[in-house]
């Protein structure tokens, strides 16, 4: 019998993991845009879980609101991305560094 | 409530969207040519949305008349308070941005839309009393800021500082919305009333971590230490008018958010988020004190400034009392004049080519070259250090006394022991403009309505400011009851 407990741990997994993509990432730009992706994506398994389990729509309707809101950031995120490539030449992390810090 | 009672509440934000939509058409259609003209309007619908809130901070709006929407919307005296800072804020970048962009021939019509859109965005924010409005205003707002700090395109700095607002930012969206997402499932609803009786008899080990994951994630937004690291590289890289945007009003509306969040949703389990908030308002005091110390840009010494002063407006959220919600909210009006009239003083420093320059060192010997400038940057500076004549210390005073009050004694001994180190810097300022030989850069012609706002400004930190202080805080003391009225 899969419980809450389980769903709450996937989505714990999969956050962590998009954590670790944006931190330990030193590739390339889009890959920290997929992590957030997943942050969000885990996130949204843990809202219709828990919507499921308290009997209550709001987890649902909240989710559709984060599917939403991750959309326009995906294309924002990449519309700021295609900027700096056409500044810079080049989306590797390690040449995000024209600032100090 | 019905309907129309609700559309009331909002009416505020109904102005700001309809004219935010109605512009982006016309910026559409009518092109680059008119941004002027939208800049011009977007100023005139933040008046409007101005004038609507202020009669219900006036009168002290509280209680279930100021619900909409069945609890999602809070349109109180707390909430308008934080938003007539905003819209004023916002009016004031509006003032200053044409001038900016079209001497970089890079104005577009799009940036006052911008502005509008993320002025609503933080309305809603503050007025918020539900997780999925909450959510909503602040991606808003988020989501125009990362545009408006990639804005001059063909500049490295600004689309670095846009990329790495918009990582940091997506990033702190996450953990703000995972720490929603477990408040939500070990509280059973999204409501910042059924949160309140959900947790009033102690916080499960779930509501525990949502709790901590949502304070993390809006400690990203107000720049407060440990999660600063954003703030310095943003600052520094986008344009200026968009920095003095991103450190006062954002700032403003993040601050009012939290305070709501920990005192009306987890008001009862003070004890709990009032450690996480000590530790944050400490680090930030210290780090935005120290990290200023070798900074060679004013607009990278300002960033530091404003993690060092949102430590100073943690201290009177800590105190978890009204009396600590009203000095916060005395200290932002404070901080949010001081922000403006920095960068505006930033924005007047351009070399004889009208280009803009940032280095401590071009300040030197202003008071020969500039003494207006020089003078007004003095009063400015002293005030955020919160030397006495000035009105920047009237704001460090309310707040610790809200501190010594609610018996955070020791927190109020160290705050007042870094605010003399921030004092160095500050102080540094004055000294390299009073005392040093002139460099001589600093040279470009002046504006009527910058010099206008500077003027304003440096009038309301000088020491006839404190004319203001039994007004202000009865506004703020208004404002706090209209909040603490929720539990």
């Amino acid at each position: 019998m899969i419980g809450i407990e389980h769903y709450v741990v996937v989505s714990s997994i999969l956050f962590v993991l998009g954590v670790l993509g944006i931190f330990l990432n030193r590739k390339n730009v889009i890959v920290i845009l997929m992590a957030i992706e997943l942050i969000l994506l885990s996130v949204n398994i843990n809202l219709v879980a828990f919507s499921a389990e308290l009997n209550d729509l709001t987890g649902q309707v909240f989710a559709m609101f984060v599917l939403t809101v991750a959309a326009a950031e995906a294309a924002i995120g990449l519309a700021i991305l295609v900027t700096y490539f056409r500044t810079r030449g080049s989306i590797a992390v390690d040449d995000v560094n024209r600032m100090k810090g | 409530m019905d309907l129309a009672a609700s559309l009331g509440l909002v009416a505020p934000e109904i102005v700001l969207s309809l004219s935010g939509l109605v512009l982006l058409l016309l910026a559409a259609w009518g092109g680059d040519k008119g941004a002027r003209v939208i800049s011009v309007a977007a100023c005139v619908a933040l008046g409007g949305a101005f004038a609507l809130v202020a009669p219900s901070v006036c009168t002290g709006a509280s209680g279930p008349d100021t619900v909409a929407f069945g609890g999602q919307f809070r349109a109180d005296a707390f909430a308008g308070l934080a938003k007539l800072m905003i819209f004023a804020a916002s009016g004031a970048v509006l003032v200053v941005a044409p001038r900016f962009f079209e001497r970089l021939d890079s104005m577009r019509a799009e940036i006052p839309v911008l502005v509008l859109f993320a002025a609503l965005g933080m309305s809603i924010m503050v007025s918020a009393t539900d997780l999925v409005t909450l959510y909503i205003g602040l991606e808003l707002n988020s989501l125009s800021a990362y545009v408006l700090a990639a804005l001059l395109r063909n500049d490295e700095r600004s689309a670095e500082a846009g990329l790495k607002y918009f990582v940091l930012g997506g990033l702190a969206s996450g953990i703000l919305l995972f720490g929603m997402s477990l408040t939500y499932g070990f509280a059973g609803t999204t409501n910042f009333g059924g949160i309140a009786v959900a947790v009033s008899d102690g916080l499960s080990i779930g509501q525990m971590f949502g709790l901590t994951f949502v304070l993390a994630g809006l400690a990203f937004k107000i720049s407060a230490a440990p999660f600063h690291m954003w703030t310095p590289d943003v600052y520094e890289g986008a344009p200026t008018p968009v920095t003095m945007f991103f450190a006062s009003a954002p700032k403003v509306a993040a601050i009012a958010l939290l305070a709501r969040v920990s005192l009306e949703a987890f008001g009862s389990q003070a004890g709990a988020w009032q450690q996480i908030v000590i530790f944050a308002a400490l680090l930030s005091i210290v780090i935005g004190a120290l990290g200023a110390i070798g900074q060679q840009n004013v607009k990278r010494l300002l960033a530091y400034s404003s993690i060092n002063n949102v430590g100073f407006i943690l201290i009177g959220l800590a105190a978890g009392t009204a009396d600590g919600a009203s000095a916060m909210l005395v200290y932002l009006a404070i901080y949010v004049v001081m922000t403006v009239g920095s960068f505006i003083a930033v924005l007047l420093m351009r070399d004889a080519d009208g280009n803009a320059v940032e280095g401590i060192s071009d300040l030197a010997g202003l008071s020969t070259t500039r003494p207006a400038l020089a003078w007004c940057l003095m009063a400015l500076m002293f005030s955020l250090a919160g030397i006495p004549p000035l009105f920047g210390f009237w704001g460090k005073f309310v707040v610790f006394q809200a501190a010594v009050e609610a018996d955070l004694v020791a927190l109020a001994a160290i705050g007042i022991a870094a605010s003399v180190i921030g004092a160095f810097y500050y102080i540094k300022i004055v000294k390299v403009m009073f005392f040093d030989e002139p460099a001589d850069t600093v040279k470009g012609a002046a504006d009527t309505p910058h010099w206008a706002l500077l003027a304003i400004c440096a009038l309301l930190i000088s020491p006839l400011g404190y004319l203001l202080t039994g007004w202000l805080g009865s506004l703020a003391d208004m404002a706090a009851a209209s909040l603490a009225l929720a539990f």
